[in-house]
């Protein structure tokens, strides 16, 4: 269905009025399972930290949990606990102690929150959180490195790298079946085999490959429902925020990642955004204490990371104007590139996942450092009327190329767009005021273009 | 394939005052004119980010390889191209392409930092020539990482020779190998002439030496440095009492030479990590068997170490304990760039480990287009003056003056 913008917001309809299926109360449920799946996730660590037992600690871009999980290793993801505590109002806390300890304020949000938060026995906002037992990292994000030296200098923790290819120029990734994209495959099976073999020596167990294709098979189910959700937001309207309701689904789709529940979490929450879609109800706004649809008057892409530590009031700064991004980089990149479109294979998993990381992980950051058709084009399925542009200090991965991306973008899209700089989990940096400033003036330049296109197509 | 030539000249029949000038000059100029003379002749010209970059591979076809550190620049032209948390050289190397100070015929970057690793894609976008990064693996603790590496070695050779017409002889590749690895054992010369005999030449003259080997022909840099090392040698400079200190954290954006003169005024630098990569490589890479794959080698087995690669078997803090006793140095200048975020993050290991030690350390930050040093001059002279009379465990002075 394809609505003008005047008929978008008058045709969404509230959850209450499109009522239940067969279901219950299938609206709403991705978002109710996401806070019990959360809170039990944290839960499950502070067990963990009791016991005395460590974790493996990973990272968003390429975690390897199906080799982790297969060593029934506790995984804990040091970018999700971090952003917590901006989401919780604490970090400005944690990072005034990170700086005394001599960390810049000119590095990581992340690194810094983590950092103080182990110097304080692990102590989260929402439970302890255990030692690293082992810590895995890919060649994602530089930071990645410099913070798992921390931990290893802390902890005596082993570190291992997983170092992935990506793309080296614009147009350039090696074919797949080509010499080069063999070669490269070959180098990451082979540190997977190593990854293997340190599980082994930290856990004492040997590797269970048919477990690990069931923790495939689980990642598949999590891929194939990902890739459907992100297209179904290519409709009018809109079936949820990548900026609120997103966050909250990549939050389930790294914590468990190839697990049992993370598959049937993504199966139902597609049933429910399907369903949203057939009956055009869309994503809402918590409004004086109360759940509102979102007026969908203006389709936007957003490129960056979010202000955590304006979690609730960075999107509001948008759907206060009817404006609702549909599709997000981050989406993409914090997901692993699971919105990639592979299946891994039973046959020979160790290399079938290995060409998934390679896969994977190169097309998100080819999205980072190049471009993103699907949002970057005219011809974008999500027919957007503007892409916002967000920088922050703490992620130069995504944040560094971004003025530039904007400024070739400008000419060759044809659409409106808005640079922001802000944070990611320091709100003393973060103003409010001057933002919202920037944001109004956006839309008054969106509803001013299609005002003009209307009186154009007289 | 005729070899494009830019025989910078100035210096020869200088004394060693005059070279030291002249070599001054010329790293300071942001228009770069020896790179100019190399492209009139239709010389081409591949520039390579920091850190380290394998520039036998762009000799052996026949380019002048540069290396973009940025430099004096307004940055007017590229306020447009990126935000406001970034650091300085990103900014200015571009800059003094956009502004056509410098003209290149391929980019070439590494995944140093995750500012680096956007410049492929930033260069991309606005200049017509390929950029791209070299991937330099990550994973040094890899059986797969030297494959890996020389594999991509390879990669690149193949756009270097798609650039310049011509296969890169395997034979040809071992000769500027050899040229390299003379070239080193030159730096090498030269930075133990200044841990032996600091008072013979500051950090500043130093730098100014050493970043010649970043756009002259190798060749020039090597007639140079022959020329000028026993010059230093014999140069008729006094010792004074000053502390001996290494410099650390120069090792992408370098400080403005005026600031390595202010630091040279105060203590003697016996060792630094300025350039690193230029001298990246600490012992001669075998000129037999597979190039591709000696150079790989030696990038991860034979080199030096730095904040910006990761290896299990480099404890950075450890290595930069063991140059302070190699250079028998008392206390330690931990400097960083501005908004580095791999050096910010490393000056806190190593103050910890300095402390563990009981070496003294002074924390600073510097720009490299910084025009001012009044407040790190005082700051870095309170430091030297607050630890010249202290003493080690025995009771004797720790700055014992070393004839």
């Amino acid at each position: 269905m394809d609505l003008s913008h005047s008929q978008r917001a008058s045709s969404v309809e509230s959850p209450a009025a499109a009522g239940t299926d067969q279901h219950g109360s299938i609206v709403g449920r991705g978002a109710r399972d996401s806070a019990r799946l959360t809170r039990k996730w944290f839960h499950s660590l502070d067990e963990t930290a009791q016991s005395g037992q460590g974790a493996a600690y990973v990272f968003v871009m390429a975690s390897m949990c199906e080799v982790l999980k297969t060593f029934d290793l506790p995984v804990v993801f040091p970018e999700v606990t971090a952003l917590q505590t901006a989401v919780r109002g604490t970090s400005e806390d944690y990072l005034s102690q990170a700086e005394d300890l001599g960390f810049s304020s000119d590095v990581c949000g992340y690194l810094k929150a983590d950092i103080a938060m182990h110097h304080r026995g692990a102590e989260h906002p929402m439970g302890k959180i255990p030692k690293p037992l082992l810590v895995v990292m890919t060649n994602a994000c530089n930071t990645y490195f410099k913070w798992a030296e921390i931990w290893g200098r802390m902890y005596g923790a082993p570190l291992t790298t997983i170092d992935i290819p990506n793309e080296r120029a614009a147009h350039s990734l090696s074919a797949r079946g080509s010499d080069d994209f063999e070669f490269e495959h070959a180098y990451v099976v082979k540190q997977i085999k190593e990854l293997i073999a340190e599980c082994e020596r930290v856990t004492g167990k040997k590797f269970d490959i048919d477990k690990f294709r069931q923790h495939l098979a689980y990642s598949n189910v999590i891929g194939h429902y990902w890739r459907k959700m992100l297209h179904l937001n290519a409709s009018n309207p809109a079936v949820f925020n990548a900026l609120t309701d997103g966050l909250a689904y990549l939050g389930m789709v790294n914590c468990y990642r190839s697990t049992p529940e993370g598959a049937e979490y993504f199966k139902n929450l597609y049933e429910e955004l399907e369903f949203c879609s057939r009956h055009g109800i869309g994503p809402t706004i918590r409004r004086d204490g109360k759940e509102v649809p979102i007026e969908q008057k203006f389709r936007l892409g957003f490129l960056g990371v979010p202000c955590y530590s304006m979690f609730r009031g960075f999107p509001e700064l948008f759907s206060d104007w009817g404006g609702i991004f549909v599709t997000s980089g981050y989406m993409m990149f914090a997901s692993g590139g699971i919105h990639f479109d592979h299946e891994y294979e039973m046959k020979d998993p160790i290399e079938s996942f290995a060409e998934g990381l390679l896969l994977q992980v190169r097309d998100l950051q080819s999205g980072l450092f190049f471009e993103l058709p699907n949002v970057e084009s005219k011809l974008s399925p999500f027919k957007l009327d503007g892409i916002v542009y967000h920088g922050v200090k703490s992620c130069r991965t995504a944040s560094s190329g971004l003025v530039d991306r904007r400024f070739h973008a400008a000419e060759s899209l044809g659409l409106p767009s808005l640079l922001l700089e802000s944070e990611l989990v320091d709100p003393r940096v973060v103003s409010k005021a001057q933002m919202k400033n920037r944001v109004d003036a956006f839309f008054e330049g969106l509803i001013s273009r299609q005002q003009q296109e209307v009186i154009a197509a007289r | 394939m005729t070899r494009a030539s830019a025989d910078f000249a100035q210096w020869r029949g200088l004394p060693l005052d005059g070279i030291l000038k002249t070599c001054r000059d010329l790293f300071e100029d942001p228009t770069y004119p020896t790179v100019r003379e190399w492209r009139k002749p239709g010389g081409k010209v591949l520039g390579h980010f920091q850190v380290y970059f394998p520039e036998e591979l762009a000799h052996a076809a026949g380019m002048l390889p540069v290396k973009l550190r940025g430099g004096q620049a307004d940055g007017v032209e590229v306020s447009q191209h990126f935000g406001s948390y970034l650091c300085s050289i990103l900014k200015t190397s571009l800059d003094l392409a956009l502004t056509r100070n410098i003209e290149l015929d391929l980019f070439v970057t590494h995944p140093i930092c995750d500012g680096a690793r956007n410049l492929a894609g930033v260069w991309g976008r606005n200049f017509p020539y390929k950029s791209q990064v070299l991937h330099l693996p990550q994973n040094a603790n890899s059986g797969g990482s030297v494959p890996f590496l020389a594999r991509e070695y390879r990669r690149l050779a193949r756009d270097i020779e798609a650039l310049v017409g011509a296969p890169i002889r395997d034979d040809v590749l071992n000769q500027s190998i050899a040229l390299y690895n003379r070239s080193r054992q030159l730096m090498r010369d030269l930075y133990q002439i200044r841990r032996a005999t600091p008072w013979k030449l500051g950090a500043d003259e130093s730098l100014a030496l050493l970043g010649m080997a970043g756009f002259l022909p190798r060749e020039e840099f090597n007639a140079l440095m022959e020329e000028v090392l026993p010059l230093i040698k014999a140069r008729p400079a006094r010792p004074q009492d000053k502390m001996r200190v290494v410099l650390s954290g120069g090792f992408c954006e370098i400080p403005p030479l005026d600031l390595l003169q202010v630091v040279t005024r105060a203590c003697y630098v016996v060792d630094d990590d300025l350039l690193i990569g230029l001298r990246w490589i600490l012992g001669d890479v075998p000129v037999s068997g597979d190039p591709y794959t000696q150079l790989a080698d030696a990038y991860f087995n034979n080199s030096s170490y730095s904040p910006v690669q990761h290896d299990n078997n480099k404890e950075n803090e450890k290595l930069l304990i063991d140059s302070v006793r190699k250079a028998n140095a008392k206390a330690v200048i931990l400097g960083s760039a501005k908004m580095c975020e791999p050096g910010l993050d490393e000056q806190v290991a190593y103050s910890n480990a300095l402390d563990a030690e009981n070496i003294p350390y002074f924390f600073t930050e510097f720009e490299e287009n910084q025009a001012t040093f009044d407040e790190i001059s005082i700051q870095m002279e309170t430091f030297l003056e607050n630890i010249m009379f202290d003493c080690d465990a025995n009771g004797e002075l720790i700055n014992k003056l070393v004839a």
